[in-house]
């Protein structure tokens, strides 16, 4: 929690309304994305209840399981959600655009799309990675069979449940995240996962502060919860009677037609008030102009729905229910990389999230007062072109002589240290010697050396490529991590264990 | 009755104090540092509906469908004597799986100061003995038992048709082989002090003589997949179970046994994955046994806390409400967005935070250089002055954060 960031919360309070955190939006959000709202069983493993999918506001589709502890409903509801999300993602698998690779040795193609799924809140994220562990190793065949359908869905759900976990991906988005990520309110971050409390926040009706529209989110007779949990109170008074209805109705057609409908009633109005708020989150969301970096991270996002549908296509084994040492640890190192190359690009992005590291030092704002742009350094063996900025600035700055820095306006060029000194009047001067982007001569081409009177901000995060770190190959898994693991040699090929599909593993 | 007492009986007006369960004294750990809470959970107010009273129902319920899966579930672990049960827990703590084990079903009688006695007196006579690897503790003679003689006594036993084959085979050894056999007790009662008074609480099982220990067994309906449960729900089960641990430990000593011989590693029974397939997990409580007993004998010393009470406090749910919020007002509580999963009385004390960093959570009020008031907060950032030189670095915190975010909403380009 960032200084910034709790004062802007503690303005939310005074003022009656949720903050901006951000002045652009850090994330993509896809021209039609599918949203969807599920609801689970209390009690039961995952096991869903009822889910409102589409792509549009008016595309609700409603499904939902009349008796989720039976087995074959379940995956009769994977099969339908998969009808609707596999052709969503079909759909995205037109046209395809070169990529150069290897220095423009070699080419790839990659989807000029890529499908965006939104759900409520983290909790719908988990739903979501569940129902694709326990789907994606389903069998077409043997004791218990399920539609091809069921496991493709399963994998492609897993895929977006991973994407969810990488810094910085907009494939699978929840809105309370999204909504938090640029929003501050006067409440706290556990009943921020609220989505109709937090939207009161941040829009609240006509007449209503966002304190008071959140309080009145908080009762579940006129707010039901965002799912997948369902209020305790619905389940006992509403959901138990309706399913024991259905169950008792047996044989009796209509009485089954009957209790069905009535189940899809209820059901339906439980969804509809989070399905309309996901499209007002989105509006919200929709309003704020794009961060100049979102489309590159968007372009991550279809270059790995480029390479999942192409594994897929290729007969690959589905994701494994947990990652080999090695695995483990490059994804460790990706996620990594991905959060600081997502903070960096944030803070260069947008001024507000800038402020976060001036306030702490590792950024300043200051006017150019002295610049030598024709420096050159002769020490070495051949002169380069070194020109030197002084900057003045009233803000603390925190940076080592010899520290290398970077400027969001010029992101190609490199500023080094050379002196920090506080001056009389409580200011500081900072001399910094400039290497890049200034063209190849020994002359600064015009306009690449900041002139005097230039306000600018120089900063420790640098958007320079960090090279990905190097990890063995599966079969020299060091002992530290356990030792190559001992399976079959066409597990060893991908990298994975075998799927291992249980027929045990009912579901039930 | 002691002064205290009398005390805490005036507080909760004319009726019976609350019954705490594992749950409640799982759920006083939370927040410690809270006053109001320790006072009213001592004095066993019925806060639910305190809070309905004074105007802030608390949304506590559970789904019939989770209470329905877990009894089920339950049922299916401990089916035909417990046999797949006593398997999952002896391969779950590397001992041999007993050829048989004694199942004792504790679970039945109306009177719980009979059950308890019942549960307390064959619990202590299941100590594993010479043999076991739990020798090295010498446990006393089993015969010496003081309340064995009770246990024949005990009108109930007859009732159910185990127990006394149950209660042989616990209290002598077994066919003489020298081997004591294992034995599950099938929720047994046990007692715990809580503010001065008798707690009952039921684990779903013991299970005595099986690695030399006795170990508190939980089963739990939410499944564990792929290795992984919710950590909520994981959190939750291990206090309630640290709670088993420390009343079957302090049973233990009051038998003069080792209390060591309850062990601090609880078995977990869960469902794997998706299916209903049980299987066993050990969680080390040992943290959560520190912070329950710190928590408990912070609140048998409840005389010092009630030194700071007002004489006329009360939360007697028939007062009047504009009464009740004026008396909980005089006793201070430390809100904190967590209570609103624990405490019944957690809106109306959030409602009575309003205004202050607190509520916002613990890092925000901490990122505000720990200023409690919302109003002082801005106050500084706007650049007001300074009375208490604590506050001169915080307020030139919160001053340079405010010029920073003035200055990048109002577009400058960085």
């Amino acid at each position: 929690m960032s200084t910034l960031r709790a004062l802007a919360a503690a303005q939310a309070v005074a003022a009656g309304a949720a903050q901006p955190v951000a002045t652009v939006r850090h994330l993509h959000l896809s021209r039609r994305p599918l949203v969807l709202v599920p609801l689970a069983m209390a009690g039961e493993a995952n096991a869903p209840l009822a889910a409102m999918v589409g792509a549009a506001p008016g595309e609700g589709r409603l499904l939902i399981v009349p008796q989720p502890r039976n087995r074959d409903q379940r995956f009769a509801f994977a099969a339908e959600l998969a009808a609707t999300v596999l052709p969503y993602l079909a759909g995205h698998r037109g046209a395809t655009e070169a990529v150069a690779v290897d220095r423009g040795r070699d080419v790839r193609y990659r989807y000029l799309d890529a499908p965006q799924l939104l759900v409520p809140n983290p909790a719908g994220v988990t739903f979501l990675r569940l129902l694709g562990r326990s789907t994606r190793f389903r069998r077409v065949d043997g004791e218990y069979p399920v539609p091809p359908e069921v496991p493709l869905l399963g994998r492609w759900l897993t895929f977006f449940a991973e994407r969810a976990e990488h810094p910085g991906s907009s494939a699978l988005l929840a809105m309370t995240q999204a909504l938090t990520l640029h929003w501050a309110t006067g409440q706290s971050a556990v009943e921020d996962l609220h989505l109709p409390a937090l939207l009161g926040w941040i829009a609240p009706p006509a007449g209503l502060t966002g304190a008071g529209a959140a309080a009145r989110a908080e009762d579940p007779s006129v707010c039901p919860p965002a799912g997948p949990a369902t209020d305790p109170g619905f389940d006992n008074r509403l959901l138990a009677p309706a399913v024991e209805a259905y169950a008792a109705a047996g044989d009796d057609e209509a009485a089954r037609v009957e209790a069905y409908a009535r189940l899809e009633r209820l059901l339906r109005d439980q969804l509809t008030p989070t399905w309309d708020l996901m499209w007002r989150g989105l509006g919200l969301l929709r309003a704020l102009p794009p961060g100049a970096r979102v489309a590159g991270r968007w372009d991550g996002d279809r270059d790995a729905f480029t390479a999942q549908s192409e594994h897929i296509d290729e007969g690959g084994a589905p994701q494994p229910r947990r990652d080999g040492a090695v695995a483990a640890a490059a994804r460790l190192h990706r996620l990594e990389r991905a959060a600081a190359t997502y903070a960096v690009q944030r803070a260069y992005d947008d001024p507000l999230v800038l402020a976060e590291y001036r306030l702490t030092g590792e950024a300043f704002v200051g006017e150019v007062v002295l610049a030598d742009p024709a420096r050159v350094d002769d020490s070495g063996r051949r002169p380069v072109l070194r020109p030197r900025i002084q900057l003045v600035t009233t803000e603390p700055v925190l940076v080592p002589v010899g520290a290398s820095l970077c400027s969001p306006a010029r992101p190609g060029q490199k500023a080094r240290v050379v002196f920090v000194t506080p001056t009389a009047d409580g200011k500081t001067e900072v001399v910094l010697e400039l290497s890049g982007g200034m063209g190849r001569g020994l002359t600064a081409t015009p306009g690449s050396v900041p002139e005097v009177g230039q306000r600018l901000c120089y900063t420790t995060l640098s958007e320079a490529y960090v090279p990905s770190g190097a990890f063995p190959a599966v079969e020299e898994t060091p002992w530290t991590h356990g030792g190559p693991p001992d399976v079959g040699p066409a597990a060893v090929a991908d990298g994975a264990p075998p799927p291992e599909p249980e027929p045990d593993e009912a579901w039930a | 009755m002691t002064s205290s007492e009398e005390r805490l009986a005036t507080i909760r007006g004319g009726v019976p104090p609350r019954r705490h369960n594992a749950r409640t004294i799982a759920a006083l750990t939370g927040n410690p540092g809270c006053t109001r809470r320790a006072v009213l959970d001592g004095a066993g107010v019925d806060k639910p509906l305190l809070a309905e009273r004074i105007g802030f129902p608390a949304g506590f319920g559970q789904s019939r469908f989770a209470i329905t899966r877990g009894n089920a579930f339950e049922a299916q672990v401990k089916a035909d004597g417990g046999t797949e049960l006593l398997r999952l827990v002896a391969e779950r703590l590397g001992v041999p799986v007993p050829a048989t084990a004694s199942w004792t079903d504790l679970g039945h009688g109306d009177d719980p100061a009979g059950r308890e006695r019942r549960s307390a007196a064959l619990l202590a006579a299941a100590l594993p003995t010479a043999g076991s690897a739990a020798a090295v503790f010498a446990a006393p003679d089993v015969a010496a038992a003081p309340a064995a003689p009770d246990v024949a006594a005990a009108p109930d036993v007859a009732g159910a048709p185990d127990v006394a084959g149950a209660s042989g085979a616990a209290a002598s050894e077994d066919g003489g082989t020298g081997e004591p056999a294992a034995a599950l007790f099938d929720h047994p009662l046990l007692g715990l002090e809580v503010a001065g008074r008798r707690v009952h609480l039921e684990p779903d099982l013991v299970a005595a003589r099986l690695g030399g220990r006795f170990h508190v067994v939980e089963i739990k309906s939410f499944p564990v997949i792929d290795g992984q449960a919710d950590p909520a729900k994981l959190a939750a089960a291990a206090v309630q179970s640290a709670v088993y641990v420390l009343a079957l430990r302090e049973l233990l000593a009051a038998y003069g046994h080792d209390p060591q011989l309850v062990s601090h590693e609880v078995v977990l029974v869960c469902p794997r994955d998706f299916a209903n397939q049980p299987v066993a997990h050990l969680l080390d409580v040992r943290k959560q046994l520190l912070v329950v007993r710190r928590q408990l004998d912070r609140m048998a010393r409840l005389d010092t806390l009630l030194a700071a009470v007002p004489a006329d406090f009360t939360a007697d749910p028939a007062a009047d409400p504009a009464t009740l919020v004026g008396s909980l007002s005089q006793v201070p509580a430390r809100y904190a967005p967590d209570c609103l999963a624990s405490c019944e009385l957690a809106y109306f004390c959030r409602h009575e935070a309003r205004g202050q960093t607190g509520t916002l959570g613990r890092p925000v009020r901490e990122a505000l250089g720990g200023i409690t008031d919302v109003a002082e907060v801005l106050a500084l950032a706007g650049g007001e002055r300074v009375a208490d030189p604590e506050r001169a670095q915080a307020a030139a915190l919160l001053r340079a954060a405010a010029r920073l975010r003035a200055d990048a909403l109002g577009g400058v380009p960085a």
